[in-house]
């Protein structure tokens, strides 16, 4: 069963990119809400369009996290360990941008709707900023010792090229939020953040060929791309050609594809390392040494194999019944909430009026 | 020094993180009792009362989730020498907690919030409750690998002298697991129903919506009387269990320094003690009591603190193997006086209800608000007990948390996260009470649109913005 370490580095190259697509379009549109929001209720609206599933795609996180260090112990120790401010400041941007999706819209008062509007801008910026640095990071390779401990400062974590890996992951966030946010958008709201997404598909694709160019340039690891790598640089380019002239539905996929493929792409030659050392290749930590014994990864693939199907099974139909557009009508500023879309017990035709669904 | 700091910053988040768990486990299944009520009768006030507890409900989530992401991100951050020596067994726990709970919770709290209008009557139930089982078994997971640092279990020693998980079934049999983890369910309920109970008779008390308030102050007393007497008769049971496994803990908790061969007393209450007073005054000891609580039986023998520390010192080596036994001996006192004292407030709302005055009880609808203190107290004093009484284990009789420590992580570094999530944890507790204070005594909201031809002016006088979660709201932005 010595192959069940590699399984789990897949597992967990699973769940960074699935978080990353998830939780990407949620940065995204966390980021953009301040920018293309013109006031109370349209930013209302873009939030709004992430509101049901925000939380759910955050656990994508906290699963790769904990796989890790079930079926990583050693890789967990040294990376957390080793990005210790840097995690903190996660955490504190995974906490006010929390809090705020709820805390936001509790009290009607300026300065406790700023104060939350900018920790969710703030936040959604910061995290994958952050965590796509430390992403760079551990392919990048930083000084780890014999016994596999960081020997380093928190400025020497301020790598170049985790920078810039955390720059592509938050503009391809940026452009994933506003490629989601045409889908979910209607009226003149839905007319500006398709003109920006536009422009940040182009932006998006520069960025990307640049993060490619470095990793083969910069960081030697020869000429030829590997598939996910030229994936990524195929969807990026087809997503800023799609937004350009208007398929919504396929420059999402385009978008999601190419933000997958990029974080899909560092695990890829990461591999068999998982944190490369830049004091000796010999104390890099590996798939094989820093695994977890077969017994726990058996456990673990049981119970993967049992829950994660159903995890996809009612994510993915959360995302299909909160599927249709969000209007705020020309009516609703000045009644909110009394006239009622529809009976109560009418369920899935709610509101379908109203709300329209197109391309794909 | 870096070691305490660290300590220091895990009781710190720990603790606060603990403040919201149980109320977030107790009121999800309260809310959800409430939402089924208005599922079988149709009666709007259930669904009036389910939308107002939701909202309390959901502000203290909030802070929940996002305190228990520090939670796991400390194990590697704080304690990766521990981390890389147990994570093959205590991870696991861990990332089953994540793929078969969390996931579940929050996946069905955000369809739940939005799905009032979206869902049937019937689908919509069914989140709720799946929310409230999720956060059951999520604690289910947490204190089973709780358990086994407090008692390792199904694991054997490989050549490098490293535990290795070789049962995991095991860690759901752990006998410590199978008490200690109905103890936190029970006392989650506890919690939920106190603040249920706090909210309702400060309502009751102003005349506001009387008839609801009624049943809700009802079904948190008696959601609330069993919960406490048999989390007590639990609790003492664990006692007993963990006086087996980790005699040092229960002898630190009763500052007993020389082994009692029978009929130990109990100490109810004592001047001095601490680690380095071994003879306190003792103001009141009851007879027996001692022996029964850490043994079952009048009779038994209850090991001492020196004794315990000589056979330790012979089984692993020199070393001081005492816990603080000051925080051991008020953790155990003050969680177990604040238990009784909220049994005994059970008691009196049980008779106040069969008297049918629970809505005019002038004293107790007073107290109530304030008591709602007390379960926070007790479940905080309750842990420090466990988890101070572990020390100078983090793994109990396998690895010291002196040892347990990040070797690359600096005292500075730790300063200064201390003092971030200080200052943070700080203005979030206020925003959190300040926001619960705010709709924990707003009005019912009139019941508008559902079921029974709702009343003409539902809205236009309430404030667009403030009100009540976003599924009300969210029809002005139709899906």
């Amino acid at each position: 069963m010595v192959y069940l370490n590699n399984i789990w580095f897949i597992i967990i190259a699973v769940f960074w990119v699935g978080y990353f697509v998830l939780e990407g379009f949620d940065f995204g549109v966390g980021m953009l809400h301040s920018f293309v929001g013109h006031d109370d209720v349209e930013r209302r609206v873009v939030v709004n369009s992430i509101g049901p599933i925000w939380d759910g795609n955050e656990v994508w996180l906290i699963v790769a996290a904990a796989a890790i260090f079930a079926a990583f112990p050693s890789w967990y120790a040294t990376m957390f360990s080793t990005f210790y401010l840097a995690l903190l400041l996660v955490l504190v941007a995974l906490i006010v941008r929390g809090v705020s999706f709820e805390y936001h819209r509790k009290i009607d008062n300026p300065r406790w709707r700023s104060t939350w509007k900018w920790s969710l801008t703030i936040g959604s910026a910061l995290i994958p900023f952050l965590l796509g640095t430390a992403l760079g990071d551990l392919l990048h390779g930083l000084p780890i010792d014999s016994s596999h401990n960081y020997t380093g400062s928190f400025w020497g974590l301020l790598v170049p090229f985790g920078l810039y890996t955390g720059l592509t992951l938050t503009v391809l966030s940026l452009f994933l939020g506003s490629a989601y946010l045409c889908l979910k958008t209607g009226g003149e709201l839905h007319d500006r953040v398709a003109k920006l997404s536009g422009r940040l598909g182009w932006l998006a694709a520069l960025i990307t060929f640049g993060w490619l160019t470095w990793i083969h340039v910069g960081l030697g690891v020869g000429f030829v791309p590997n598939p996910l790598e030229a994936l990524a640089l195929a969807a990026v380019v087809g997503a800023a050609l799609l937004a350009e002239s208007h398929s919504e539905g396929w420059a999402f996929a385009a978008a999601a594809t190419a933000i997958g493929s990029v974080v899909g792409s560092i695990f890829f030659e990461l591999f068999p390392r998982v944190m490369v050392s830049s004091t000796n290749t010999a104390y890099n930590l590996t798939v094989s040494n820093s695994a977890s014994p077969s017994y726990t990864l058996k456990v673990l693939s049981v119970i993967a194999i049992i829950f994660f199907p159903l995890v996809l099974l009612y994510q993915g139909w959360s995302l299909y019944t909160f599927r249709k557009r969000i209007i705020s009508g020309p009516a609703t500023a000045s009644t909110p909430a009394p006239d009622p879309a529809g009976p109560p017990d009418s369920t899935d035709s709610t509101g379908a009026p109203l709300a329209s669904v197109e391309d794909g | 020094m870096s070691t305490d700091l660290a300590r220091w910053q895990f009781a710190t988040t720990s603790i606060y993180h603990f403040l919201f768990v149980p109320v977030t486990i107790g009121l999800a299944f309260l809310v959800a009792l409430l939402q089924t009520s208005w599922y079988k009768n149709d009666n709007p006030t259930f669904k009036r009362l389910t939308k107002f507890f939701g909202t309390l409900l959901l502000i203290n989530v909030a802070v929940g989730v996002v305190t228990g992401l520090v939670q796991e991100f400390e194990f590697g951050m704080n304690w990766s020498n521990y981390s890389r020596f147990v994570g093959n067994i205590f991870g696991g726990p861990l990332a089953m907690e994540g793929l078969a709970a969390f996931f579940l919770e929050s996946t069905f709290l955000g369809i739940w919030i939005f799905g009032w209008d979206r869902l049937s009557k019937k689908l919509h139930l069914t989140c709720i409750w799946l929310v409230a089982g999720a956060s059951m078994l999520s604690a289910l997971f947490i204190m089973a690998a709780n358990s086994w640092m407090q008692h390792p279990v199904g694991y054997v020693m490989n050549s490098q002298h490293q535990p290795v998980l070789t049962d995991v079934w095991a860690l759901f049999t752990n006998p410590v697991f199978l008490w200690a983890y109905p103890h936190v369910i029970l006392a989650s309920l506890v919690t939920g129903a106190i603040v249920m109970l706090a909210f309702s008779a400060w309502h009751l008390k102003r005349n506001n919506s009387v008839a609801a308030f009624r049943r809700t102050a009802i079904i948190s007393v008696a959601v609330l009387a069993p919960a406490i007497f048999l989390n007590m008769f639990i609790g003492s049971e664990l006692g007993v269990v963990e006086g087996k496994y980790q005699p040092m803990k229960i002898a630190a908790a009763e500052a007993l320094w020389t082994t009692c061969d029978s009929h130990c007393p109990f100490s109810v209450f004592q001047i001095g003690g601490g680690n380095n007073d071994q003879t306190p005054t003792q103001i009141w000891e009851v007879p027996d009591l001692l022996s029964i609580l850490a043994t079952n039986h009048p009779d038994g023998e209850v090991q001492g603190i020196n004794n315990l520390q000589a056979q330790y010192v012979k089984e692993y080596g020199p070393g001081n193997y005492i816990p603080n036994v000051f925080i051991q001996y008020w953790g155990m006192r003050v969680m177990a006086y604040l238990a009784a004292l909220i049994a005994l407030f059970a008691l009196w709302g049980l008779w106040l209800i069969r008297r049918k005055t629970l809505t005019k009880a002038k004293w107790f609808l007073l107290i109530a608000p304030w008591f709602a203190i007390a379960p926070f107290l007790m479940n905080t004093a309750g842990w420090l007990l466990t988890e101070s009484g572990r020390q100078p284990w983090i793994v109990q009789g396998l690895m010291k948390t002196s040892q347990a420590a990040s070797p690359s992580v600096t005292s500075t570094d730790i300063w200064i996260s201390l003092t971030v999530f200080v200052l943070l944890y700080a203005a979030l507790g206020v925003a959190d009470v300040y926001l619960m204070i705010h709709y924990g005594r707003q009005e019912l909201e009139p019941s508008g649109e559902d079921g029974g031809g709702g009343d003409g002016d539902s809205d236009p006088s309430r404030p667009d913005s403030s009100d009540d979660s976003d599924d009300d709201r969210v029809p002005a932005l139709i899906y």
